[in-house]
């Protein structure tokens, strides 16, 4: 077992964890953060999609160790510091962004990702950049349109919520 | 996944002495070998990471006019920072696997691990790149020996790639939509001394060179000048997602796609 620190949702943390320790597992069974959710394992679906140095990362696929000393945000740091919902996951609840949900930590933090590279996304863009995160309900068009929401861009014109 | 040691130097001598040790296994981005690890496909006795070593990321510019890319260098980073000095290679890096895999994979993790169907050999073969590792260099035509196989010895380190940069070049990719990786992607690149033809995907031994449609394009640099030609099915991948026929015929469109976009 080795010690890392890092800072995590602005909260500096350190925790025991062995070589193989994954960043996924670090945040949820070190830390309580399960709010980043574990969904295939194999990094193909996004749903633990973190970021780790303002980068979109999947923690599944990453090793706790290796990130020792980095600062990480997590879907617990997305609200505003009064408690309620940040921009982006504002959006995904105004357009129905989301069904079961269980995808919608890694939508949120990928979408987050692309609006600090790309304030103005196209919805071509917002597909694309999205093409690593998989929604098992398929409920892809609304997820796409709260993402525009965010962008401050004007979504009326897509098709029904 | 098996347990093992992690460990991550600062420099390449120290990454080179600890891989040294039985069973050590270099770890670059780790989008490929994590899986790997998580379905028991390796056992290593320790993992040295190469992505703190500063020495090795980062994209810049040669005395001799060449692309170098450090070894550790994510794609993400290479479609940024290569975009200006080299589109091509920047454009093929930008569309590895999806944001999250961009922002941790690695050329080096990648040129090691050689997938046939990834999408940097063919980048490196198609443009006569030298892999430098701790030890020495390699010419990317005796680098990759087949299905992830390469020149590399154990407990070498790929420090650095170098891209002769081409006057012309493109990647055009068939991509299987699922994994993203390519079906069939061929790299063309047009220098002083003719034009090189690699192609991912396609072959069970991996990327490979098309000498006929080198020598063709080498004389008349268009996609008619390939018309002509055709590649034989022996040897292709056949699978649910393509016949070796279809490939072999991908090969063909994929060139003269790049072609015209070079």
């Amino acid at each position: 077992m080795t010690k890392v620190t890092m800072t995590v949702n602005g909260r500096a943390v350190s925790g025991e964890v062995e070589g193989r320790t994954l960043l996924s597992a670090f945040l949820r069974e070190g830390l309580g953060l399960t709010g980043t959710h574990v969904g295939c394992d194999t990094s193909q679906c996004g749903a633990c999609v973190v970021h780790v140095d303002g980068k979109a990362v999947k923690s599944c696929t990453v090793f706790a160790s290796d990130v020792d000393g980095a600062s990480v945000a997590t879907i617990e740091g997305m609200a505003n510091p009064d408690g309620t919902l940040g921009r982006v996951q504002q959006a995904f609840q105004d357009h129905h962004g989301l069904q079961c949900g269980f995808c919608t930590p890694g939508m949120v933090m990928s979408a987050a990702a692309l609006l600090a590279e790309n304030p103005k996304p196209s919805e071509a863009d917002v597909r694309h950049y999205l093409e690593g995160n998989i929604c098992r309900c398929t409920g892809y068009h609304n997820i796409v349109k709260a993402v525009l929401a965010a962008s401050g861009q004007d979504v009326s014109g897509m098709a029904a919520e | 996944m098996y347990a093992f040691d992690f460990e991550k130097p600062k420099t390449v001598a120290e990454a080179a002495a600890a891989l040294a040790r039985e069973d050590a296994m270099p770890l670059g981005g780790g989008q490929t070998l994590i899986p790997s690890l998580k379905q028991h496909l390796a056992a290593p006795s320790a993992l040295v990471s190469l992505t703190g070593i500063a020495e090795m990321r980062g994209v810049c510019t040669g005395d001799d006019g060449a692309l170098c890319v450090g070894g550790a260098t994510p794609h993400a980073a290479v479609a940024a920072d290569a975009a200006g000095k080299y589109p091509a290679l920047a454009a093929l890096a930008g569309n590895i696997g999806d944001p999250a895999v961009r922002n941790r994979g690695t050329i080096g993790g990648s040129l090691a691990n050689n997938d046939p169907a990834a999408d940097y050999p063919a980048a490196v073969l198609g443009s006569g790149a030298t892999i430098v590792t701790n030890n020495r260099a390699i010419a990317a035509d005796d680098f990759f020996e087949g299905l992830f196989t390469t020149a590399l010895e154990p407990g070498e380190i790929i420090v650095e790639v170098r891209f002769p940069v081409p006057e012309r070049a493109a990647y055009a990719k068939f991509q299987q939509p699922a994994s993203r990786f390519a079906l069939t992607g061929v790299f063309v690149a047009k220098t002083a001394d003719g034009v090189r033809v690699a192609v991912t995907g396609a072959s069970e031994d991996g990327v490979f060179r098309w000498a006929e449609a080198e020598e063709a394009l080498s004389e008349n640099f268009s996609a008619d000048a390939i018309a002509g030609l055709s590649v034989s099915a022996e040897g292709m991948v056949g699978d649910l997602h393509g016949t070796p026929a279809y490939r072999a015929n991908l090969v063909k469109v994929m060139t003269q796609r790049a072609v015209r976009s070079a």
